[in-house]
């Protein structure tokens, strides 16, 4: 007996609301960065439950795409919070409002 | 049946790291939920008959990208605690509105898929379904042009990094 | 279904308890070989000619204390050698090590699991591996550790990549990732031959990946005290051991399914022989090199795994598709 689609949306849905949370939530870069990549992976469940559902491997394809564009993301992101923190000895986003205005 | 069974451990597993990464107070912690989360969603990839993508889940998200936050974390903050962050003022009531937010969000993906659900039973898969062989012909074929523009993606950030990481004086 | 599973429990065990005699035996005959390389006789004094040493050091490290250095996080520190271990044991679940067996009426294949995409599952497995040593790095917290541990799972990642490219060559010869596929493939040449080039880069790679001499800068003794096991002792410090020499037999049990056609030979000995005879040369070849070459820097280490080896295996990987596709 198969699993049905929806649990696999559900729990897909579920992830990506807890991403989003996190996003919002917390202050530390590196821990943002941590929560976009479970949102990103909650849609790569998406794609892959929907191409077992309609048996079309397009599905299969989006997410290698997403997980290495993902990769390339996070790559340049870290380096870039490595900079910050060189400069200010601290991991705080919200500190970093000098361009604000 | 048991593929039942391992769905709703697999599942309870990642929603319960996916919660430790968003609510640790160590940033070691947390990454050490990622990897469980992103291992545990190998594993459901693999009851979705995509066995190409749980290795690449496993091998590139949980074996490399992980690894880049791994070290950024260890060289960044190798005190235990964190002491570094999230003391200072959050915006007002910052907490509780997201976490609205966040329920908002899940009411809307529900509503989305309560709306469309007439998607009709799943059908059987042929065998090689989710295998390499498929994936491959599919990428090199029909998705060739988007192939090509994630490698020069991939090629653009591997620049970026290295310009970036250069020796100044 | 339940007896299925309980083959497999069975195969599972017999793979485990063969994993643990391995590395016990192999600490032995290590430290015997290397006496000799040496010219002296190596620990010959429990049991006799010294047989009996890995259960002396098992009993030694057994009991010896546990110090969990005050002010590290508990979790991470005791939780380190664990995945360390667990991927070790947990890579050698597809490697086949003989042809089908037939019992009880049925036709039991001598793996654990065989799945379509074995050799990428090797390759998962070994970049989980990485985790244990950077989390033991860091939750020493000691400097000397994290560095060991930032040394020594950069060039596990590094030499990753030239691994996965080295063996794209046997994929192509296949056709499939299958371990078992390519155990039948070889049945009338062994792909050392055509690949040795591959087989060349594979082994280099092996080495390091295991942290072994030449590639063991991270763990020397003389320069970095023991590397990211530094603040450990007694069971986990074993742990750790395990895992290294549980490693090395993983390495080699691939490369004799890649490269020495896994359990073929010539039919006077059973297919399960054959294997562990290729296996333990696989393990006399990594003990003599040991023995016989001085450590590599860790610059060139690295340099040497990036801009020598990785060239080279795309290289091997686009030569051989090219004469595949001209062949075929």
């Amino acid at each position: 007996m198969t699993i049905p689609l929806v649990d696999f949306l559900g729990l897909s849905a579920i992830l990506f609301a807890i991403g989003a949370v996190g996003v919002l939530v917390r202050k530390n870069p590196l821990i943002m960065f941590m929560s976009v990549e479970i949102m990103w992976n909650a849609v790569n469940l998406t794609f892959a439950a929907f191409a077992r559902h309609w048996v079309n491997m397009a599905g299969h394809i989006f997410v290698f795409i997403v997980v290495t564009v993902a990769a390339a993301e996070v790559a340049i992101g870290l380096i870039i919070v490595v900079f910050v923190f060189r400069q200010r000895e601290r991991l705080d986003v919200d500190e970093l409002s000098s361009m604000k205005g | 049946m048991l593929a039942n069974v391992i769905f709703w451990i697999a599942a309870v597993i990642a929603v319960a790291m996916a919660v430790t990464v968003v609510a640790a107070k160590r940033p070691m912690h947390a990454v050490v939920a990622l990897v469980a989360n992103f291992v545990m969603l190998g594993v459901l990839f693999l009851l979705l008959h995509a066995e190409f993508l749980a290795i690449i889940e496993v091998i590139v998200y949980a074996g490399a990208v992980v690894v880049l936050f791994l070290f950024v974390v260890a060289l960044l903050l190798t005190g235990v605690s964190a002491p570094r962050e999230d003391e200072g003022p959050k915006l007002l009531a910052q907490t509780p509105l997201a976490i609205i937010l966040g329920a908002a969000i899940l009411c809307l993906a529900g509503f989305a898929v309560a709306i469309n659900l007439t998607l009709g039973p799943t059908p059987g898969v042929p065998e090689a379904f989710g295998s390499i062989t498929l994936f491959g012909e599919e990428l090199f074929t029909t998705y060739l042009l988007p192939f090509e523009l994630t490698a020069l993606v991939l090629l653009v950030a591997v620049i970026g990094v290295v310009f970036l990481a250069r020796e100044r004086h | 279904m339940l007896l299925t599973i309980t083959i497999d429990v069975v195969k599972a065990l017999i793979v485990i308890i063969f994993l643990m005699a391995a590395f016990g035996y192999m600490t032995l005959i290590e430290r015997k070989l290397l006496g000799r390389f040496q010219f002296r006789p190596g620990p010959n004094r429990v049991g006799p000619k010294g047989i009996l040493q890995p259960l002396a050091d098992g009993v030694k490290l057994l009991l010896k204390e546990e110090i969990i250095p005050q002010g590290v996080d508990r979790f991470i520190f005791i939780f380190a050698p664990l995945i360390s271990l667990l991927a070790a044991l947990l890579a050698f679940a597809v490697i086949p090590f003989g042809p089908n067996v037939h019992l009880f009426g049925r036709t039991i294949p001598l793996e654990i699991a065989g799945p379509n995409l074995g050799l990428l599952y090797v390759f998962a497995i070994a970049s989980l591996g990485v985790y244990g040593l950077i989390l033991a790095g860091w939750a020493s917290q000691n400097k000397y550790g994290l560095l060991g541990g930032l040394r020594s799972s950069a060039q596990i990642i590094s030499y990753e990549l030239a691994m996965g490219l080295s063996v794209v060559g046997i994929l192509i010869f296949a056709g499939s990732a299958s371990l078992n596929v390519i155990v039948a493939a070889q049945e009338n040449v062994w792909f050392i031959f055509p690949q040795i080039i591959g087989f060349a880069i594979y082994l280099i790679c092996a080495v390091a990946e295991t942290n072994r001499a030449p590639f063991d800068l991270p763990e020397a003794e003389q320069e970095i005290v023991a590397g990211y096991h530094t603040e450990y002792t007694g069971m986990k410090f074993a742990m750790f051991f395990m895992a290294e020499y549980i490693n090395m037999v993983t390495v080699s049990a691939l490369a004799t399914t890649l490269f020495l056609g896994g359990w073929h030979g010539p039919a006077f000995l059973p297919g399960v022989a054959w294997f562990l005879i290729k296996v333990a040369l696989f393990l006399f070849l990594f003990i003599w090199i040991r023995a016989t070459l001085p450590r590599i820097r860790y610059d060139k280490l690295m340099g040497f795994g990036w801009k020598i080896l990785l060239p080279v295996a795309l290289v091997n990987a686009l030569g051989t598709a090219a004469w595949v596709a001209m062949i075929k």
